[in-house]
């Protein structure tokens, strides 16, 4: 895979979103020693009496963020996804828990985010945020859609978590796409009949180059950026599985408990079809190149190339 | 609101003794909860209710209230109990404590109930909040103060220190704490567990303004809560020595009494005891 200088990478959305939300004088930032890599920086810069520095310490900052909620503020506090975790417990107890609107931004999310190794890769975030009550779980794949569906967090009642990724990608979307964005609702990238694939973050654009692929081996495939883990858009999977009949799901992260674990739950109860994971197979991460790291994961086009056929030929024999 | 502050000291410990009652009844009535803490906690508070803290009982929600902020929600007993003095709780809610749909939840909780600022019952949490609230006053430019009322044991906690080191950086001076030092935490004395040792110099040691009272001399306790209001140095930590279980005498310094109900015969002697 390449790593253009096209784009922009979803924390830069991130970094941009909070421009737009200034206007509201709600909003205020929160930052624990990471503006400069969750992109938080460039407000700090134009309102420094609206951003809080909380210092190396997570667990203080949800709280503070909370607190600030509670008086009207609406708080966006950042950090590196992974120590976003560090404070789990004041997430889902001090924030989630009383239903406050605080959002949180968890920046270099994922084995993507490469050479600092396997202790800032968070390949667990999107499902641990997933299970507690009342969170709006989101991962968008590019800088534009990061950047319209942080804009729209401050109409979406209760707490969010929003994994951003560190490094560029190619744009999926357009200044005119993005507006079609919602969330809680799928975003239809490609519309086919043969197998759905559904992805988030750096690996929509992996679905996209599969789709092509396949297209070539005569394979129509349905791809989806599911930009919004929870609420999960039942109703587009619904669609999908009488449309297509099976699926794949491709994400930068642990497929236990993420974006497939969350398709599965639904389809098992639901509308049973061949479902096959693209993700972490249980393991963690190391230092490496990002293309490299991605290959020696399974994260790739290829690997989900596989898992669409292996997928339909499931659906066939049954 | 603010009527309150013309109520004697001998009103005020009118107030906690009936108060103290209730915690004993809130708990035997539901076979479980905490007296010890909150009985050694109820004098601060209702001091700080009756003296000093700005609120309006037909507006429990008023925006520019001072907050109450109960980091050690296990004492919800306490608080319930102040709430039923101020009318914002009655009998019937006391009563419901920690039964299915009751307002008075085990643990103090914002959203079961009117009055109470904070979700607690997981230690450690409150003074982040707190600052939390305090830093959104000085930003609305708000003259609500904020009080967090913390467990001595519960200072045990990592992120109390994150949040002392924050708030004197930045410059709280809206935010005071009130530490309840009775010296015993679930399992046994902090001697036994985990001593902090000298609670007061260490808020110092991080620029707190701090002051050692007596946590059940209500008179010594109005005159600190009205010192607080002109003090504007810097946030402000009260390390309040208190008895756990007091005014029950067998729950008196008796770890077992954390988080243990009365009996039937128990609640008779302390009602005694009490009357």
């Amino acid at each position: 895979m390449s790593s253009p200088s096209i784009g922009g990478a979803s924390r830069d959305g991130y970094g941009k979103a909070l421009l737009r939300l200034s206007e509201d004088p709600r909003v205020v930032v929160l930052e624990a020693d990471l503006g400069k890599s969750t992109k938080s920086c460039h407000f700090r810069e134009k309102f420094p009496d609206r951003t809080v520095s909380m210092g190396i310490a997570e667990q203080n900052m949800m709280l503070v963020a909370a607190g600030m909620a509670s008086s009207g503020k609406v708080p966006f506090a950042s950090t590196f996804a992974i120590f976003t975790e560090r404070a789990f417990e004041q997430v889902r107890n001090g924030i989630a828990r009383p239903g406050l609107n605080v959002h949180i931004c968890g920046s270099h999310g994922g084995i993507h985010t490469g050479s600092d190794g396997s202790s800032a890769q968070s390949i667990e975030d999107l499902s641990i945020y997933r299970s507690i009550p009342k969170m709006t779980v989101i991962h968008p794949c590019d800088d534009l859609s990061a950047e319209e569906l942080t804009v729209q967090l401050l109409a979406n009642e209760g707490p969010s978590y929003m994994r951003t990724a560190r490094n560029k990608v190619p744009r999926i979307y357009d200044d005119h796409s993005k507006l079609n964005l919602e969330i809680g609702i799928g975003s239809m990238l490609e519309e086919g009949n043969d197998v759905a694939i559904i992805a988030c973050g750096v690996m929509v654009e992996q679905a996209r180059i599969a789709s092509s692929t396949l297209s070539h081996e005569g394979i129509n495939c349905a791809v989806v950026d599911m930009h919004t883990i929870k609420p999960l858009d039942t109703e587009l999977v619904s669609k999908l599985a009488d449309q297509c009949g099976c699926f794949v799901t491709a994400e930068d992260h642990s497929v236990i408990g993420g974006l497939g674990s969350a398709l599965a739950e639904w389809l098992s109860s639901n509308k049973p079809k061949p479902l096959e994971m693209v993700g972490v197979r249980d393991r963690f991460g190391e230092s490496g190149g990002t293309e490299e790291l991605m290959e020696k994961h399974g994260l790739t086009s290829d690997a989900i190339c596989m898992a669409a056929r292996t997928s339909i030929n499931r659906k066939k024999s049954t | 609101m603010g009527e309150a502050v013309n109520v004697s000291v001998s009103e005020l410990e009118e107030m906690a003794r009936l108060c103290r009652i209730d915690i004993v009844r809130m708990t035997h009535a539901a076979r479980s909860g905490h007296p010890g803490g909150s009985l050694s906690a109820i004098d601060c508070m209702v001091a700080l209710y009756g003296a000093s803290l700005r609120f309006d009982t037909e507006n429990p929600n008023w925006d520019d209230r001072d907050r109450f902020v109960m980091s050690k929600g296990h004492a919800s007993p306490a608080m319930y109990a102040i709430l039923n003095q101020i009318g914002v709780l009655d009998e019937s809610d006391l009563m419901s404590f920690r039964t299915l749909g009751s307002v008075c939840q085990g643990h103090v909780d914002m959203n079961w109930t009117e009055g109470v600022d904070f979700s607690a019952g997981s230690l450690g949490m409150g003074l982040s909040f707190g600052l939390g609230c305090a830093l959104a006053a000085r930003m609305d430019s708000s003259e609500r103060r904020i009080w967090v009322m913390l467990g001595d044991g519960e200072t045990q906690e990592g992120q109390i220190w994150e949040a002392v080191m924050a708030a004197n950086y930045h410059n709280a001076n809206n935010l005071r704490v009130i530490v309840d030092r009775n010296r015993i935490q679930n399992d046994d004395f902090m001697r036994v567990q985990m001593e902090i040792g000298d609670i007061g110099a260490k808020f110092e040691s991080f620029g707190w303004v701090v002051r050692e009272v007596n946590g059940h001399n209500m008179s010594e306790l109005v005159d600190t809560f009205r010192w607080t209001e002109d003090e504007d140095s810097g946030p402000i930590a009260i390390i309040a020595n208190t008895t756990k279980g007091k005014g029950v005498s067998f729950m008196e310094d008796n770890p077992d009494f954390h988080g243990k109900a009365p009996t039937d015969e128990e609640l008779e002697v302390a009602l005694e005891e009490l009357s």
